[in-house]
């Protein structure tokens, strides 16, 4: 599948392939049709975390780049370090960083960082104290940082590029891309069919670093908050047999990943590892809407807790053959139950 | 429709410093809000901070330009990483251009400009930094400070004026556009008060006929707390308002 290089200039022509769960055939649509395959009373549930620029260079020393990847409660960050290049040389292709050691400072302009542990599963891990308080280290990340892009993007986009229409808190390091096609129409939208849309906030991490073994522990433990709100209107649409959909594979970890801990939805904080598979049986979420991913990604894997594998297979045949768009400004893919019987979305299908 | 509460509400505010914006903040803070202040120099700021926090209040300051308009997406997430989601959006901060005001004609359009710049685009771009997650956090309030300058065509106040009368016409424009969702936009003129602002614009203007910024703040913040009165979309205008009470 090809990957979308910019974004397009018009959001409600962006694709959307949808997957009735007990269906046959994969049905091509629009992502500006959501809401005719939503009911009044089905949930959305996005996150709602802000991306942070949080792809940083060094400037002493040279030759290196810094990506946060997680914040810890004390302060300090982890983050995966990158030799010379930026985003435009393959992940895969970007030369070893030199090895640091504990203690070491590096600059990012005016803004300076102490390295305070290696990893022992990879150099290249490390644990990072800024030289400042939270608060002016979000301005002199904002100042000094850029968001984190891959080489199949055309150009360098601006922050805000990277931002779904509801961020608020920056936690994630990554856009957590799955609802970044849902701009300010389509949400006024589907809030003024009756889809209740409600808010989870999730640390999105990064999605590749270059270096297997570091993938190999990916994702991390990775804080979520679920608000009150948004526990009871879950509950309510279960207990009336709406559907739970989720807005990306953050959202199905940070609900499913509440339940495996505390036994139900509850609200409040807490940190998931949880890796959704093929066998999960979902407790909360009935549907996903999630980007276009290719089988042997995680987030293709976590797909198959909502629909057949046969069906995925076929799904993601027919999107590469018919053009679909993958990564974060590309098309998006619906896996929901009751969708075949959707009479036809409203705009004409796409030549499949 | 909703009642704002104020109490542990999230909200952000510029021009927070001084004038109706330094008593804006007191109320609010008082009232039990959690507060981000914004404006441009950081001393005074802080010097409104630091008096919400003697009383017990919790405020944080935001230094920054509103009127930098490409830094409406690191505004929107510095202050959401200091009190969360926002429920309120307070958008005080005004330039009246230069001063001694001068009419039109002697207006050089790099100034008309800069007015527009403050007083229209950077309420523009912070608000689109924030409604979508009012939306989806169940809703929220935005408020854009008015003035008579928008309605009655004053000589000397075209560039103010001209920037009030466009952002009234932009809440409207918000409201019908978000009309059936629990985000709210309203247009507030707060009448002519005894701020510095007023004394740059009328030098020699009598103080005695001016509203004091304190009793103008607690009617904003009635009015606010009582958010069934007025559809979204409207222009309240406070001495009305307190005439009403």
């Amino acid at each position: 599948m090809r990957a979308q290089s910019m974004p397009r200039t018009d959001p409600r022509e962006e694709r959307m392939l949808v997957v009735d769960p007990q269906g046959r055939v994969p049905r091509d649509a629009a992502i500006g049709d959501l809401p005719v395959f939503l009911n009044a009373g089905d949930v959305l549930v996005v996150n709602d975390a802000a991306t942070v620029p949080a792809s940083l260079e060094c400037t002493a020393p040279a030759g290196l780049e810094v990506r946060l990847l997680a914040r810890d409660e004390d302060g300090s960050w982890s983050a995966v370090l990158f030799g010379a290049g930026d985003w435009r040389t393959d992940t895969d292709e970007r030369p070893a960083p030199r090895h640091l050691e504990a203690g070491e400072l590096l600059e990012f302009g005016a803004l300076a960082a102490s390295v305070v542990t290696v990893s022992d599963v990879s150099p290249r891990l490390v644990r990072l104290r800024f030289d400042r308080d939270d608060v002016a280290l979000w301005r002199a990340l904002y100042a000094h940082g850029k968001p984190v892009q891959y080489s199949y993007l055309e150009r360098e986009f601006a922050l805000a590029r990277f931002q779904t229409a509801y961020a608020a808190r920056p936690w994630a390091v990554e856009m957590p891309s799955a609802g970044r096609p849902l701009r300010g129409a389509l949400l006024v939208e589907l809030a003024r069919a009756g889809v209740e849309i409600v808010a989870l906030t999730h640390a999105a991490g990064l999605s590749a670093t270059g270096d297997p073994s570091i993938d190999a522990l990916l994702p991390v433990p990775e804080h979520y908050e679920i608000p009150p709100r948004t526990v009871e209107t879950v509950g309510r649409a279960r207990d009336c047999g709406a559907r739970v959909v989720a807005v990306g594979t953050t959202v199905v970890r940070a609900l499913e990943g509440c339940v495996v801990t505390h036994g139900e939805l509850r609200a409040g904080a807490d940190s998931t590892d949880l890796l959704v598979g093929p066998g999960f049986e979902p407790q909360v979420v009935d549907g996903l809407l999630s980007g276009m991913h290719a089988p042997g990604e995680s987030h293709y894997r976590l797909l198959a807790a909502f629909a057949p594998d046969s069906l995925l297979l076929q799904a993601h045949a027919h999107a590469a053959s018919a053009g679909y768009v993958a990564h974060e400004f590309g098309d998006s893919l619906l896996v929901l139950p009751g969708a075949d019987s959707v009479s036809r979305p409203r705009r004409d299908s796409r030549a499949g | 429709m909703q009642k704002q509460h104020i109490r542990d509400s999230a909200v952000f505010l510029t021009g927070g410093s001084r004038g109706l914006g330094r008593a804006l903040a007191l109320e609010l803070g008082r009232a039990g809000a959690r507060l981000v202040l914004m404006a441009r120099e950081p001393e005074p700021l802080e010097a409104v901070v630091a008096e919400i926090r003697a009383e017990g209040g919790e405020a944080h300051a935001l230094p920054a330009d509103i009127g930098d308009v490409a830094r409406a997406t690191e505004i929107a997430g510095r202050a959401a990483a200091l009190v969360g989601g926002l429920d309120v959006a307070i958008h005080n901060a005004s330039s009246l251009g230069p001063v001694p005001m001068p009419p039109l004609l002697d207006t050089p359009p790099r100034d008309l400009a800069r007015v527009f710049e403050v007083n229209l685009f950077g309420p523009f771009a912070v608000t689109r930094a924030i409604a979508g997650s009012m939306l989806v956090r169940g809703g929220g309030t935005v408020v854009n400070i008015s003035s008579d300058a928008a309605v009655g065509a004053y000589p000397q106040w075209g560039a103010y004026g001209a920037s009030k009368a466009a952002l009234d016409h932009m809440t409207r424009t918000w409201a019908a556009e978000w009309e059936g969702t629990p985000v709210r936009f309203f247009s507030v003129d707060p009448g002519e008060m005894d701020t510095r602002m007023h004394a740059d614009a009328i030098p020699d203007a009598d103080p005695a006929t001016l509203a004091r910024p304190a009793d103008v703040a607690r009617a904003i913040l009635a009015m606010l707390g009582d958010a069934t009165r007025a559809p979204s979309g409207a222009r309240l205008v406070a001495s009305a308002w307190e005439v009403a009470r």
